[in-house]
């Protein structure tokens, strides 16, 4: 086995004297789903979307190992080779599922778009493909000409998932792929997800404040505050036995049924 | 004579050297909308700014102008815009295409042929095409500088899904030397081919937006499609009712109040010449 996929190395992100993230360092290696964990603010969202090379960090670097141009630094890319690499090995799964799909156009155009911005120049083919990718996601295969307008929640979280993995990609981030659903269709969702990252072997940053989610999806986890990673291990270790006195808050707040 | 009150066609003669040197590099880049500094024309954004810019920065002495608007030479727009040239720039106009040194047209390519050093100054509403997919001009800029251009196949995939073929009937993406996408102005898709390899020289003129964006002579211009849904033109099952000609874009004319029909020739010199 080679090094690992993803790894991040003292990155900070500061708005103007507000610092979001500090100096967090990690590997990800091939495989492995890591979920971030903390409050809102705690500077989640901000680590992912630098991770992401969506923003550049103040300090710090991300190098990843592509399948085909050996490793690369994220932010040392040209802006070209960054978007390709983007919609061909990586993945990005928003929290609001309107900001990462089109919304007036056909769940089949969607899911579709990656192959078209790769070049596939077949109709029918492409139209095969997004079908076999809303099986998939479990959405009604008579639903592939409706636009996402007409879908629900849940239906549009999955279309979003099927729109990402659709070109193969080998990591995926998710920002809060379950929140504002409601738990039943969030089971779903995680069903969904953890059969997709086992079959298709992703490697995936989930950021998360739900600490159920991070237990069924995760195996590894950071906890974060005020933007600094106070506690990282095994998921089962974090939850069970925290020992900063921040997740132990957190663990602890969970709601018992 | 010309009007002693204007400069010789109508610009002053840094306007003119500005607008040249925006063609220049636009036909150095084939298909990239180069901006350049629009001024106020005497008449409204629309009509022609765009392309009037352009013809009044080419124009000279021994050139022969020829205006269309929809095909026909006898339109308002289209005789306005002779009479304009003709008084600010002293210069010859004729209706026949083969005479015609510039060409300014808007929503046609003329039926017959054009020839090597003849150009055609197109008059362009709105230059971008991605602009109904994407309003954010930095973004489209981006995507054009990076040759990211499925979000126009997307459109096509949605119009065949709609409506079982590509609807799409004028102002046809194409994309220009393999490089930019390029939006060939509200032409019917029936004059697309003719972009294609054209011997004549391709201006295109946008005054609103103050972009002007070319195609050389001999230059691929590939209309947009998908391997099983292929790049059609539109065909009509009658001839021209004046010319008999049935290679020609047609206009279809309601001509009483019981609804009949007629179709004619949008070209209206191609129509004349060949019933003479």
């Amino acid at each position: 086995m080679s090094g690992p996929l993803l790894s991040a190395r003292g990155l900070t992100k500061r708005f103007g004297s507000r610092v979001a993230c500090r100096d967090v360092s990690f590997d990800l290696w091939p495989g492995e789903v890591l979920g971030v964990v903390g409050e809102s603010g705690s500077g989640k969202t901000t680590l992912l979307n630098c991770l992401a090379g969506r923003w550049q960090p103040d300090e710090g670097s991300v190098s990843y190992e592509t399948a085909a141009m050996g490793t690369v630094d994220v932010h040392g890319l040209s802006e070209a080779r960054r978007r390709l690499l983007a919609r061909t090995e990586w993945g990005f799964v928003n929290q609001d599922a309107r900001e990462g799909l089109r919304m007036s156009v056909s769940a089949g155009a969607n899911i579709g778009e990656r192959l078209m911005a790769i070049g596939a120049r077949h109709y029918g083919d492409i139209r095969r493909t997004s079908g076999e990718w809303l099986d998939r996601v479990e959405i009604e295969a008579d639903r592939l000409d409706d636009t996402p307008r007409t879908y629900s929640g849940g239906m549009r979280q999955r279309l979003q998932i099927a729109r990402n993995l659709v070109s193969n990609p080998r990591l995926v981030f998710m920002d809060e792929p379950t929140g504002g659903l409601d738990v039943s269709v969030q089971a779903r969702i995680l069903d969904l997800l953890r059969s997709l990252v086992d079959r298709f072997h992703l490697s995936a940053v989930l950021v998360t404040h739900d600490l159920g989610v991070a237990r069924l999806l995760t195996h590894r986890l950071m906890v974060m505050q005020g933007g600094v990673v106070v506690e990282e291990g095994l998921t089962d270790q974090v939850l069970d036995d925290p020992q900063h006195a921040y997740s132990q808050m957190l663990v602890a707040s969970i709601l018992p049924v | 004579m010309p009007d002693g009150a204007y400069n010789y066609a109508y610009l002053d003669e840094q306007t003119k050297r500005m607008i040249r040197r925006a063609i220049l590099k636009a036909v150095a880049v084939p298909g990239y909308q180069v901006p350049f500094g629009g001024r106020e024309m005497p008449l409204p954004y629309g009509w022609g700014t765009g392309g009037i810019q352009v013809t009044a920065a080419i124009i000279g002495h021994d050139d022969t102008l020829k205006v269309i608007d929809q095909g026909a030479d006898d339109t308002t727009n289209a005789v306005s815009i002779r009479r304009f040239f003709a008084r600010v720039a002293n210069v010859a106009t004729t209706t026949r295409t083969s005479e015609a040194s510039i060409i300014q047209t808007r929503h046609r390519v003329p039926e017959t042929p054009l020839s090597e050093g003849q150009i055609l100054v197109f008059q362009v509403p709105i230059p971008e095409p991605l602009r109904m997919l994407e309003p954010r001009e930095t973004e489209t800029r981006t995507l054009h500088a990076l040759a990211e251009y499925g979000v126009m196949q997307v459109s096509l995939y949605e119009s065949v899904t709609r409506h079982g073929r590509i609807a799409k009937t004028y102002n046809y993406p194409v994309l220009v030397n393999g490089r930019y996408m390029m939006s060939p102005s509200p032409i019917p898709k029936f004059d697309n081919p003719k972009l294609d390899r054209n011997p004549a020289l391709q201006l295109y003129g946008a005054g609103r937006e103050k972009r002007i964006y070319a195609v050389p002579p001999y230059t691929s211009v590939k209309s947009l499609d998908f391997d099983d849904h292929p790049f059609e033109i539109e065909t009509w099952s009658e001839c021209c009712a004046l010319c008999g000609s049935s290679e020609s874009f047609l206009d279809e004319m309601i001509v009483d109040d019981s609804g009949k029909r007629l179709f004619v020739c949008s070209d209206t010199d191609y129509c004349e010449a060949r019933r003479k």
